[in-house]
């Protein structure tokens, strides 16, 4: 049989690929993206930060020159009051996007998950890089935004990049579970509009963004406090106007950064179940 | 190599999804340098043994050594040195061609300069040179199975796994691949091919094995399986649709066996002429009478009593 003789003849040079750390092979994910990104990043820039900014100008200015500054606004212009949660709303709902559509995309439509599958890098570094992805994303958006909310004359001091990591922990308080979710998803994404129009949405309304939590009726106040947006608000704001206090930044911080990881962990281990069968 | 010279080693190997058994106690070794085939119909089981071995699904049960190592523990680092094209193309489309090719090969750890280089080399082997930067997603199913193909090849893998790599291609583009197959063979690439083509399973694959309902029904070489399961000749005589049954006895007499298709017998001989000569004599008045060589589409309906494709 000429089977053997051709086995025996030749033998292939070794493979270039291997496998690396998890370090690196995380790099290597958002590298993927960047490829994509950097060349198409004006639209998706315009569309996360040309809401928030219409937020700040509609109601901040607008809404805004009705609002006496008091009590409520913690003292200061509405607008000044309004700025660091626009910045956390609007990281959210950036988080809300890039973690449902796309994610379900990867494994159904575009099916690019499928590809990563097939190479050195598992499915919970690939659920990594797409949770990393989103963070850095978050934080882009949330620098142009506190740009533009800059030159409103909305921004009191330079505090206000420390809640910028606050709005981008917060985004992530809400993308990894959803990114979790996402993963799961065996449809066409019914979920996801039922997850805009019932979560996202009434989140943005009631959630203190607009007017503290404590306006509320007693009863549905502690529907607020359950949202990771309330958690990011009270956060942002606190360290944008210097008035946080230990105890409630530690207990705001817990509860952003258990949500985070217990989504991260569930992710990992819902794309290595979808991609591992 | 761990287990006596071969690069994929499997006893008994099985795929359950729920209580439904997809492959059901497959045993092949396949040896490096070697091209080997599964051939069988929709749903034998091809693609369900071929991601097993791709290390991208976990088996349900038996014995599995890729390069050596087992999946299980060692799926990355087996992964790292495979290539894989999937039955169904999984292109990043928002990408252009380049770009896929360099952002795969960086998922396998190359350097920047490497998967430049590589990306050139592999547009020039998958003809897409001039496509180089446009946009995956409106090229042609058959440029995107191309780049597919190009893809799995950015690592220089030691094995490549092809689920059915030229369904969609043009006869054209299906001999070129061919072409370029047996040159990565020819390097000592191990290849590994599913099809449902005879034509492509003859010219691709030193071994093979015939799979039905999650088992193997045989195995050799296709040359051997034809010798084995099959005569050298094959008489087809047509007939009008539904008349063929009429025919079916008087035909069994000229012949070692019979085949009945819907639209005409199969005569299995060793002189195929002296049959059709024989067929007139008994009176049959066939609306057409070919005789041709067997292939491994007869070896097929021998083993399964069903035709490959259909
Ligand atoms: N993820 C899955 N879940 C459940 N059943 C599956 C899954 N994948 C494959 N099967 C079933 O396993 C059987 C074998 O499928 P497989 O894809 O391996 O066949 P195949 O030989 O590649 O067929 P084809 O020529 O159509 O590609 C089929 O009955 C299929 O429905
Ligand atoms: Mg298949």
């Amino acid at each position: 049989m000429t089977t053997n003789d051709a086995a025996t003849t030749r033998t292939a040079p070794a493979a270039t690929g291997r496998s690396g750390s998890l370090f690196a092979e995380v790099g290597r994910v958002l590298e993927g993206h960047w490829v994509w990104y950097r060349l198409n990043w004006r639209a998706t820039v315009i569309s996360s930060v040309l809401m928030p900014a219409l937020y700040l100008i509609a109601m901040g200015i607008g809404m805004g020159s009705l609002v006496e500054p008091g009590e409520f606004t913690q003292g200061h212009d509405y607008l000044v009051y309004l700025a660091p949660a626009v910045l956390v709303v609007s990281l959210v709902q950036t988080a809300a996007g890039e973690s449902t559509y796309p994610v379900l995309s990867g494994f159904k439509w575009q099916r690019n998950y499928l590809a990563v599958a097939a190479t050195p890098i598992s499915p919970a570094r690939l659920a990594l890089g797409e949770l990393t992805w989103i963070a850095l994303r978050l934080l882009f958006s949330g620098l142009v935004y506190l740009l533009i909310a800059a030159l409103l004359g909305a921004l009191l001091n330079p505090m206000v990049l420390v809640s910028l990591l606050a709005a981008v922990l917060t985004g992530m308080a809400f993308a990894a579970p959803v990114v979790a979710y996402s993963a799961t998803v065996q449809g066409e994404g019914a979920g996801f509009n039922a997850l805009f129009r019932f979560v996202v949405m009434p989140m943005v309304l009631f959630a203190g963004t607009f007017y503290p939590v404590s306006q509320l009726p007693e009863v549905v106040q502690p529907v607020a406090w359950i949202t990771p947006l309330w958690h990011g608000t009270e956060l942002a704001r606190g360290l944008a106007f210097g008035t946080l206090e230990a105890l409630p930044a530690l207990l705001h911080l817990s509860y952003l950064l258990a949500l985070a990881g217990v989504g991260t962990v569930l992710a990992c281990r819902h794309f290595h179940k979808r991609l591992v069968v | 190599m761990a287990t006596a010279g071969s690069l994929i080693h499997a006893r008994g190997l099985v795929k359950r999804f729920g209580s439904f058994e997809a492959v059901r106690g497959v045993d092949v070794d396949i040896a490096p340098g070697e091209s080997f085939g599964f051939l069988g119909p929709n749903g034998a089981g091809k693609s369900s043994t071929m991601r097993m071995v791709s290390c991208l699904s976990p088996r349900s049960g038996g014995e599995l050594r890729v390069l050596g190592m087992d999946p299980d523990t060692d799926g990355p680092r087996i992964r790292a040195r495979l290539g894989v094209v999937p039955q169904q193309d999984n292109l990043d489309v928002e990408l252009t061609v380049r770009e896929n090719l360099q952002v795969y090969g960086r998922y396998f750890g190359l350097s920047r300069a490497a998967v430049r280089e590589r990306a050139g080399e592999l547009m020039e082997f998958a003809q897409l040179t001039d496509r180089a930067d446009a946009k995956v997603e409106p090229l042609s199913g058959g440029m995107k199975r191309r780049l597919t193909i190009a893809r799995a090849l950015v690592n220089d893998p030691e094995v490549l796994l092809l689920d059915e790599p030229t369904t969609g291609l043009d006869p054209q583009a299906r001999h070129v691949l061919w072409d370029r197959l047996f040159r990565l063979k020819q390097q000592g690439v191990t290849l590994i091919v599913t099809t449902h083509y005879m034509d492509e399973a003859e010219q691709l694959c030193d071994r093979l094995v015939v799979m039905d309902g999650g088992r193997i029904a045989a195995e050799g070489s296709p040359s051997e399986l034809i010798r084995r399961y099959s005569t050298r000749e094959v008489l087809e005589l047509r007939f009008p649709f539904g008349r063929v049954a009429d025919h079916t006895e008087v035909a069994a007499r000229l012949a070692e066996r019979v085949e009945v298709l819907p639209d005409r017998l199969l005569l299995y001989t060793d002189n195929g002429d002296a049959a059709l000569a024989a067929a007139h004599e008994a009176g049959l008045r066939p609306v057409s009478g070919l005789v041709r060589r067997s292939t491994l589409e007869d070896v097929f309906l021998r083993l399964t009593g069903r035709s490959l494709v259909d």
